[in-house]
């Protein structure tokens, strides 16, 4: 029967045993990444036993690292609070990114003058190292979490309304005809034709963003070395004490805390748009 | 899959032709910005339960009258008659929007006129049944075949009970078989509906095969040059292509064309 309609068994394959192939090819997927892993521990190992007494302490082995950087309770109990902290501040700052930057890109795609007179703009600023605007912002706002929360702002939003602009911009003209044959409002044309148009570059961008927010948040409390600790004052923290244990301990901590921003952008990407568009058929 | 069926619909079928026609060019003159004249002088009726075609060579601004006709651009002279709260339209593409569904892209249109819910499921569910597409109705567009697409962009007119229906070079992308399955669904779709049709197309076996009339373009600026009344009725079986008369007309109409290209 198979045989005879290969239409049909195709339809009932990709019902039935598709997701089981699927698994198994993720799995398979998993093991070069992890194996990497390992390699990397392992020439991590090699160059701290091969360094010289004295400089031991600059690179302490992996295990070292694991036991007395963050599983020690002296060590969490201090580290997982900041960890939170910075958590905390990348998460706000992207949100209010995130809510500008499409605010923004809205109002330049139903105003094109806008658009024509503030965009180049919009590329130029990006192109404006936050640090070296960061004093100005302690100016202002002394050395407060809304100073470190500009920093992350700052340095997250202008990938948004770049990319989701572009995404705006790009509707199928034919799309466009077809809501104007209707006489749709723009409020309609841009709630059910623009914006899911731009869902997958507005994911782009979210994705983007969050990795910077990340880092904006970590640099921000480098810069701002006041109120509760998080993971950038830690690092400064550590590296004074020469506690390189907990040094490398909050390093991988800050790693990890941007692979999971993108991580979460990455999967709820392709949750939304795995119906629909290319980009999110393509298991990455 | 099966053509739909021929069943007539009592509500929409008009057997007298109307005094005024549906569709009205009246002296139509359309000019670009940029100075380039894309027709000039149309004037041409198509009555309700008349299936008009459109041929002529590539940018003879065959695209530009219809577009005209829907009042997405207007005439630069002359007027464009038309009921536009009862018009379909047929892009070259199916222009479905990808993140709905088959049964939500039909319903879009009754959907933007604030059609409420049970009301236009009900007429997206007839009309995918018209195309013969029921099954289909949760399939996203990316999964279904440029045929497919086709259909899914006729029914989403249908849902607003078309009085005159313009189409695009619908078929144009599609392979030979599938487009001629198409031809034949289009004609009983257009049996039931009697809507008044017009429909651009490079093909004259495709004019000739669907129309009443076909109206020949000459190459920019476009005018009308000439007209043919196609001498079959309906329904219309493909067995009438392969007929001498077929040939015929299609002959004087291809022989019109090379004098509108020369």
């Amino acid at each position: 029967m198979q045989l005879a309609n290969p239409l049909v068994s195709r339809a009932v394959r990709s019902r039935s045993t598709v997701p089981v192939v699927r698994t198994s090819r993720r799995r398979r997927a998993l093991v070069p990444p992890v194996a990497f892993f390992f390699v990397i521990l392992g020439v991590w190992e090699l160059i701290s036993a091969s360094l010289a007494g004295s400089r031991k302490f600059l690179l302490p082995p992996p295990q070292s690292v694991l036991i007395h950087g963050l599983l020690a309770r002296d060590a969490y109990s201090q580290i997982l609070p900041s960890f939170l902290r910075t958590a905390g501040l990348a998460l706000g700052g992207l949100i209010v990114a995130m809510l500008a930057g499409m605010l923004v890109a809205a109002v330049m795609y139903r105003f094109s003058w806008l658009e024509r007179a503030g965009f180049p703009y919009l590329v130029a600023l990006q192109a404006v190292p936050v640090l070296a605007v960061a004093p100005l912002i302690a100016v202002i706002l002394g050395y407060s979490y809304v100073a470190k929360g500009i920093v992350v702002v700052l340095i997250a939003f202008f990938p948004i309304p770049a990319n989701f602009l572009l995404g705006l911009r790009s509707v199928d003209a034919g799309l466009e005809d077809l809501f104007r044959l209707q006489r749709t409002s723009w409020w309609t044309r841009f709630w059910r034709l623009a914006f899911p148009s731009a869902l997958p570059q507005l994911f782009t961008s979210f994705r983007i963003a969050a990795g910077l927010a990340v880092i904006g948040a970590i640099v921000g409390e480098e810069f701002f070395q006041a109120g509760v600790p998080g993971l950038g004052m830690r690092l400064l923290q550590y590296l004074d004490q020469v506690e390189y244990n907990r040094l490398y301990g909050a390093l991988i901590l800050s790693s990890l805390l941007g692979i999971a921003f993108y991580s979460i952008f990455t999967w709820t990407s392709s949750r939304v748009l795995r119906s629909w568009h290319e980009s999110a058929q393509v298991g990455r | 899959m099966q053509a739909p069926s021929l069943a007539l619909s009592t509500a929409t079928s008009q057997d007298t032709a109307p005094v005024v026609p549906a569709l009205r060019f009246s002296q139509v003159d359309l000019t670009y910005p940029d100075g380039t004249v894309a027709v000039r002088d149309i004037s041409l009726d198509v009555a309700s339960g008349e299936f008009v075609a459109i041929v002529g060579p590539s940018g003879c601004g065959k695209s530009s009258l219809l577009r005209c006709a829907s009042g997405l651009i207007a005439p630069t002279r002359g007027s464009v008659q038309v009921d536009l709260s009862h018009l379909g339209y047929v892009f070259q593409d199916s222009t479905l929007l990808p993140w709905r569904n088959v049964q939500q892209n039909v319903e879009l249109l009754a959907q933007l006129r604030r059609i409420p819910k049970e009301e236009r499921n009900e007429l997206a569910r007839s009309a995918i049944e018209l195309v013969g597409l029921t099954g289909f109705e949760r399939h996203h567009p990316r999964r279904l075949s440029g045929g497919m697409r086709m259909r899914v962009s006729l029914a989403r007119s249908l849902t607003i009970d078309p009085r005159v229906f313009l189409f695009d070079e619908p078929f144009g992308a599609l392979d030979e078989i599938t487009r001629e399955r198409l031809n034949d669904e289009l004609l009983s779709v257009f049996q039931s509906k009697r809507f008044a049709a017009l429909f651009v197309t490079h093909s004259i076996y495709e004019a000739v095969y669907l129309a009443t009339r076909v109206v020949v373009m000459s190459s920019r600026p476009g005018r009308i040059v000439a007209e043919h009344v196609v001498p079959f009725s309906y329904p219309r079986t493909p067995e009438v292509r392969f007929s001498a008369e077929f040939s015929r007309v299609a002959g004087q109409i291809s022989s019109d064309l090379r004098e509108a290209i020369a």
